[in-house]
């Protein structure tokens, strides 16, 4: 742990806003077009139909801020997760739970031909739910309950039968492929704050619900047979995690797409940093994810000049190497 | 004690346990697989009657349908047939060695490798028309490189003082998701021609097969089910744990390699020439389990007949129900096999 004391810690959730406002300002501002940070206060102030303007109101302010939203909610979703599971690698796209939402929203575009944001979002949250249940059920079916071993395989055999599932349909609708094709490959890119703004209720309500009950994660976190001996309702309170998982990852998906391993490297980064205390670990895992995913889609932009890596390529090239090292460690070192 | 029975050649120098039940599943299953080799081999835009398809067969048939079940139909079913079967024993082996039934090639990431390879080769060697600059036929040998650079990578990186299962599998976890990423990455940075092509290649079809390509794969099928039933003994032990496996005398690691290396061999070559066909190494060694019990001996060969039957089937039903398109068969055996692994996982809950 890095920040001992709690007037650290405050410094460090402040430093690490400044730094999020900076990357965002910065998202806004370089790209492909080059615009400065003039020219950007002045889309908004003093707009004059110039094609810097434009781009900075329709595609990059949009792109920055549901950049920022993403990341924030899968790296609290990745918290929640690793905490309700007692498992270090769970995270919403290893557990299948982005897979679940993918195809759900693939389901919709090639066989409904569905077109609304309110659809996709709601579907996204369906698929994301079923997925969880599915994984959740069948890594504590068996003796031995739920294991963090069979809890990740459950997820992983569930991803590869998600993934099918959505290439099948994808395969037998060419059409449709080239519609979800970047989006299935985790994106912030080119998507409408229209869409943002359908989802924010819910993420929203996830990001405040998650620092409401971050005090009883803590008693979690401890075993379950502590925390029923100090008297919390282990069933509703995993329970409520599960509905706030859902609700950050599902909303995730139905915006950018599954992006991947965000959920995983932060929360471990974050608790380095500030310690175990899950009042302080969800929101600094909130501002380091959008961190994150800023910083990603940045360098997605520069890497194959003039076209463009999807971000979820970049977080899983970023991720990877965390991933194996975790993995390597195992589940029981600390 | 009648329910082995002891076969010695060689004046003994050779013997084996033979399980009479398993004896009894493997020659039922034998038959079911002919069946539905001779039923595949008949239907189709032209239906030929099976007797016809067996005069076939047997060399003595007409010659219009001679030229459509040998030129067409043969080489596609004898290729769904072997990838069926390596994908099943390497599953079993897969499953075995990690001593988890979850185990599959598609977790462990080789068929990722082998999917990203491909898709590189289609962007890669393809010009401004969408044309490919080198032959078709070297796709096979990128899929299989891909399958074994990234079996060894994955080898590679779950090693601390030896290979334990749960790291193999992790570490492949993780791996197989960049791989996906991968994936994706090149099938945008390619033309979208390409891109449905490949996404055709990553859902598992052996449509279009010739007798080349049964001709490059079945060495490969041969040779390393040969290794994999020699084995069988080996991962009898490793499925005992690492603690008991050595002490009864098994080179835990050396082994472990060589079945992975076994397996890899048998999925690299199966995905070469039919793509990412899923869910049959994870469910044929299952319904083989339950059918002969786990004893490697008989499991194998049971289980590799079920994959072959599975696989036949799901590009019987992929070519001919939803005609006239033409439904890869790694739909089907996704479609087939997840709902059937999910019933699996909950029947045998407590047992």
């Amino acid at each position: 742990m890095l920040l001992k004391r709690t007037s650290l810690k405050w410094f460090g959730l402040f430093g690490a806003v400044v730094v999020m406002l900076l990357l965002m300002a910065a998202s806004v501002i370089f790209g492909y077009t080059d615009t400065s940070m003039r020219t950007a206060m002045e889309a908004y102030t003093n707009f004059n139909g110039s094609n810097e303007h434009i781009i900075i109101q329709t595609v990059r302010m949009p792109r920055a801020l549901i950049a920022t939203a993403v990341g924030a909610s899968l790296a609290i979703a990745g918290v929640l997760m690793q905490t309700l599971t007692k498992n270090p690698l769970a995270s919403p796209g290893i557990f299948g739970i982005n897979a679940g939402a993918g195809l759900a929203v693939v389901i919709a575009v090639t066989l409904f031909s569905t077109a609304s944001l309110q659809a996709f979002s709601v579907l996204s949250f369906i698929g994301a739910a079923v997925a969880a249940v599915c994984v959740y059920a069948i890594g504590s079916a068996g003796r031995e309950g739920l294991t963090p071993m069979k809890l990740t395989l459950a997820g992983a055999a569930m991803s590869a039968m998600f993934a099918s599932f959505t290439q099948g349909l994808l395969v037998v609708n060419e059409s449709a492929l080239e519609q979800v094709l970047f989006w299935l490959a985790g994106s912030v890119q080119g998507r409408k704050l229209d869409i943002l703004q359908s989802v924010l209720p819910y993420i929203g309500a996830g990001w405040i619900c998650a620092i409401l009950i971050s005090g009883k994660m803590n008693i979690l976190s401890m075993g379950d047979d502590v925390a029923k001996g100090l008297g919390l309702h282990i069933g509703l309170v995993k329970i409520v995690i599960g509905v706030i998982v859902i609700l950050l990852a599902g909303g995730s998906v139905a915006v950018a797409g599954p992006i991947g391993f965000v959920g995983i490297v932060i929360p471990h980064i974050t608790r380095s940093i500030i310690g175990i205390d899950h009042r302080w670990v969800i929101p600094m895992a909130g501002v380091l994810g959008a961190i994150l995913l800023l910083a990603a889609d940045i360098g997605a932009r520069y890497i194959l000049m003039p076209s463009e890596v999807p971000v979820g390529v970049m977080t899983a090239i970023v991720g990877t190497p965390f991933f194996v090292y975790i993995a390597r460690r195992g589940f029981n070192a600390k | 004690m009648n329910k082995y029975k002891n076969l010695r050649f060689f004046h003994g120098k050779v013997s084996f346990l033979m399980d009479q039940k398993a004896a009894m599943v493997f020659t039922i299953l034998l038959m079911m697989s002919f069946l539905v080799f001779v039923l595949s081999a008949g239907i189709g835009d032209m239906k030929i009657n099976p007797i016809t398809v067996l005069q076939v067969l047997f060399g003595s048939g007409p010659e219009m349908e001679t030229l459509i079940i040998q030129s067409f139909r043969l080489p596609r079913i004898i290729i769904a047939l072997m990838v069926g079967i390596s994908l099943a024993v390497a599953g079993g082996i897969l499953q075995g060695m990690i001593r988890n039934p979850l185990a599959s090639p598609d977790v462990l990431g080789i068929t990722g490798g082998a999917a990203v390879a491909v898709v590189s080769f289609l962007t890669i060697f393809s010009d401004k028309n969408n044309a490919l600059t080198v032959s078709i036929t070297w796709l096979p040998v990128a899929a299989f490189l891909g399958a074994g650079i990234v079996a060894f990578l994955v080898y590679f990186l779950a090693w601390k003082n030896g290979v334990s299962p749960i790291r193999l599998v992790l570490i492949g976890i993780g791996i197989s998701t960049l791989m996906q990423a991968l994936t994706t990455l090149m099938m945008i940075m390619g033309p979208i021609y390409q891109a449905s092509q490949a996404n055709i290649w990553i859902t598992g079809t052996v449509y279009g097969s010739n007798w080349k390509n049964v001709a490059a794969m079945l060495p490969w099928t041969v040779i390393f089910l040969i290794f994999a039933f020699a084995s069988s003994r080996t991962i009898n032990i490793q499925e005992l744990g690492d603690e008991v496996a050595t002490s009864v005398g098994g080179r835990v690691q050396k082994q472990r390699f060589i079945l992975l290396m076994i397996s890899t061999a048998l999925i690299g070559s199966s995905t070469a020439f039919a793509g990412g066909i899923g869910f049959v190494g994870l469910m044929a060694p299952h319904i083989a389990r339950r059918l002969v019990g786990s004893a490697f001996g008989a499991l194998l060969p049971v289980s590799a007949l079920i994959g072959g039957i599975l696989v036949m089937a799901a590009d019987l039903i992929g070519r001919t129900m939803f005609l006239p398109l033409e439904v890869p068969a790694g739909v089907f055996t996704a479609g087939i096999g997840a709902p059937y692994f999910i019933y699996l996982l909950f029947k045998t809950r407590n047992a």
